[in-house]
């Protein structure tokens, strides 16, 4: 392993520094403004916000020029990336699309297709989710039982997706569906990505509840549903080859372990400026363990950025991120319970401990288990 | 990675491997190995990593040196490399050539201290200072008062040393100094005990790493060999999934000890940026070196648990290297309080300046 895993030392670049200087103002002029508040968890759907992202140049800002993109390197849309999570912004219009639609569209989709909808992302005015699991299909993607039928007119779609990010939102899903059976040598041979457009006729969405009773999941369901021809992403039959690259960015990013930090900021207020040791020791560890995490994804941003396809390392900072900020809630609930109760920011603290604790199961559930994350992992260390 | 830095690194590799490989040492049934691979080190310079161009060193960049001790982790080395190449650090801040032979650095601790007095005789006592008993000289960092701290070279024969072992068997003692007259002392501005704790920290954090390294490769070769239940070890979902959360541990340490070498090369060591990447490395290394030892054991079983495999030699190393230069707690307290006193809303600014 020692020579199979890589995680050198990645310093973000001085232009990308400076890039973090102009986010944070902008974030206080907008907070300023009205139009979020800081530290909201959650990234909420906010289009006066995506339009503004927008009008920066921070929306598919790592694209190319002759699509309206800036062809800015991938550290600097890092920095943009991590800033937005710590300020709980809400980027729920455009994250999905710009994390990892966009780039699918710009690699796989014919050419009139990628001109008229990455211009809409770059915009900020296009919202993507994606369509992968079902109800008998989750983190066993292949076995997906969606099916696409060729007809004359384009492709017929027929079954249903479940557990559905914002598919009630969206304006396009990017969708994996049975174009062919497996065969006996390759199960994960037959199925395609398709580019869907949402207000299409014969896809209806119905909510599907969190706990917490808010709305983000959703049952898809095609009835017939007719997809052109053009809205083939890439090789069909072949998707299980176009997942790789992919799967690395949407793996390695700081999303994978800033999801709850919310709890972490409280906390600090929390223990105040002159902690005892046990608070002191408690939050140390946390702060360690965290600035190991950033150390970690911004390697694999380096890599990522530099053309390799760190697949192996993406899936470690996945595991090891989502375990620990799914653990952070806990570890913040007990030391806080070592404070006196009537400290100031207590009932700010409680709050966010509730949402974080509320979420924390499904931060090792979402973009890949951490079962199926271990297995990847045991097949590069050449285990399987 | 430059050639220079690949050429020390190829170098370190082969004399570890040929003259300090942990099973030949344990086949060797005594300190046999030893005269040969210090000698080997020291030929090829590898213990004056650190020493100043200025003062007879080769010039190699700070974080390729830090990587020789990574090497030597991997190899589980059990001689005062680390403690010399320090030695080479410290005292080249003051200006003091380092003699050749074994040395070994002081204080190690936080709590332990020296000074120094108006006519530079140094007094103090040092617990838990690693190859104490073993050396020909000490550099220590002794305090004036207020007035700073100083560089100074002790002879071994000038101080009193209270011998005993660490965890792993290595050599660990007290030393203890009664107006001793250092060989060479200086006065060196900017120096703290603060700045040799986390010099030492990141050093001690590298050969973890490495020990790390080594460790894992054992673990998935062992699995791949071992057959039980008819098939080999490594075809089990749980076995699978423990080296899996080894790896996990293992790449850690290693991305948060290189990433504070590298820091340590760039800046000064008084920039809190410095004491944030020691800090969290110290921290998170040694938090991984107890999981990853833990399951290396677990993977091998019986056999991983005596004397002729070479595993204990990585694992109590691991065990005892935690330990020195300040621990998991003593460390994350000293963290804690820094990110306690920006507050919630400056903790994200300090980690980004990091």
């Amino acid at each position: 392993m020692s020579s199979a895993i890589q995680f050198d030392p990645v310093r973000l670049p001085e232009e990308a520094e400076a890039l973090r200087v102009e986010v944070r103002a902008f974030i206080a002029e907008e907070v300023a403004a009205g139009t979020f508040e800081l530290g909201q968890p959650g990234r909420a759907f906010n289009l006066a916000f995506s339009r503004k992202v927008a009008q920066k140049g921070w929306i598919g800002m790592t694209w190319p020029k002759e699509y309206g993109g800036q062809e800015r390197s991938f550290l600097e849309r890092y920095v943009v990336n991590e800033e937005f999570l710590i300020a709980g912004a809400p980027t729920r219009v455009h994250f999905t699309a710009d994390r990892q639609s966009g780039p699918v569209i710009l690699k796989y989709a014919p050419e009139e297709i990628k001109r008229k909808i990455i211009p809409r992302i770059i915009a900020g005015e296009c919202t993507f989710s994606i369509g992968m699991s079902e109800p008998n299909s989750g983190s066993d993607l292949f076995a997906a039982s969606t099916k696409a039928e060729r007809t004359n007119e384009g492709w017929r779609i027929n079954g249903q997706k479940l557990w559905t990010s914002t598919a009630h939102q969206a304006d396009y899903m990017i969708g994996l569906f049975r174009t062919s059976p497996p065969t006996s040598d390759n199960r994960r041979h037959g199925l395609t990505q398709f580019l869907v457009d949402m207000k299409a006729d014969g896809i209806s969405t119905r909510p599907v509840y969190f706990p917490d009773g808010s709305h983000d999941f959703n049952e898809v369901i095609f009835d017939n549903t007719l997809i052109p021809d053009d809205h083939v992403l890439g090789e069909i039959d072949g998707a299980w080859k176009q997942a790789t690259a992919e799967l690395a960015y949407e793996r390695s990013g700081p999303e994978r372990f800033l999801e709850t930090i919310q709890v972490l900021i409280a906390l600090i207020e929390l223990i105040g400026p002159e902690p005892d040791s046990r608070a002191a020791e408690g939050l140390g560890r946390l702060m360690a363990q965290m600035f190991t995490m950033r150390r970690m994804s911004i390697s694999v941003a380096g890599m990522l950025s530099a053309g390799k396809e760190p697949v192996l390392e993406a899936s470690l900072v996945k595991d090891l991120g989502t375990i620990w900020e799914q653990k952070l809630p806990a570890l913040a609930r007990d030391l806080a319970a070592g404070l006196p109760f009537d400290r100031v920011g207590r009932a700010e603290f409680q709050k966010t401990l509730e949402h974080a604790i509320r979420i924390a199961p499904k931060l090792t559930i979402q973009g890949g288990t951490t079962e199926v994350l271990r297995g990847i992992i045991a097949r590069g260390l050449g285990l399987r | 990675m430059s050639e220079l830095s690949d050429l020390i690194a190829d170098t370190s590799e082969r004399i570890f491997h040929d003259l300090g490989d942990p099973q030949s040492v344990i086949n060797s049934g005594d300190g046999g190995w030893r005269p040969p691979l210090w000698s080997a080190i020291e030929e090829a310079g590898l213990s004056r990593a650190m020493v100043p161009e200025a003062l007879g060193g080769v010039g190699i960049p700070l974080a390729v040196a830090f990587d020789i001790l990574r090497i030597a982790g991997r190899h589980a080395v059990a001689l005062p490399l680390a403690e010399t190449v320090l030695a080479g650090w410290l005292l080249g801040r003051g200006g003091i050539s380092a003699p050749d032979g074994m040395i070994a650095v002081a204080p190690t601790q936080r709590h332990s201290r020296l000074s120094i007095d108006d006519r530079g005789r140094i007094t103090g006592r040092c617990d838990a200072v690693p190859f104490a008993g073993e050396v020909s000289h000490f550099a220590v960092l002794a305090q004036n008062g207020d007035a700073g701290c100083h560089v100074a070279l002790l002879s071994a024969d000038e101080v009193a040393v209270d011998a005993g072992h660490s965890i792993a068997g290595d050599d660990l003692g007290t030393v203890i100094c009664e107006a001793t007259e250092p060989l060479a002392a200086a006065k060196v501005d900017g120096l703290t005990q603060d700045s040799l704790m986390q010099f030492g920290a990141v050093a001690r954090a590298m050969q973890m790493a490495g020990a790390l390294e080594a460790l894992l490769d054992m673990s998935v070769q062992y699995a791949q060999e071992r057959v039980a239940f008819g098939r080999p070890i490594s075809k089990y979902q749980a076995v699978q999934h423990n080296l899996a959360r080894m790896a996990g541990e293992v790449a850690a340490a290693v991305a948060i000890a290189t990433s504070a070498a590298y820091a340590l090369e760039q800046g000064s060591e008084l920039d809190e940026a410095v004491l944030i990447e020691a800090a969290s490395a110290k921290i998170r290394v040694g938090e991984a070196a107890g999981e990853g030892a833990a399951i290396a054991h677990q993977v091998h079983g019986a056999i991983g648990y005596t004397m002729e495999h070479p595993l204990h030699r990585f694992a109590q190393r691991l065990w005892a290297w935690r330990d020195d230069f300040g621990g998991e707690v003593e460390w994350a307290e000293r963290l804690g309080r820094v990110y306690a006193s920006k507050g919630g809303l400056g903790m994200w600014p300090t980690v980004t300046a990091a």
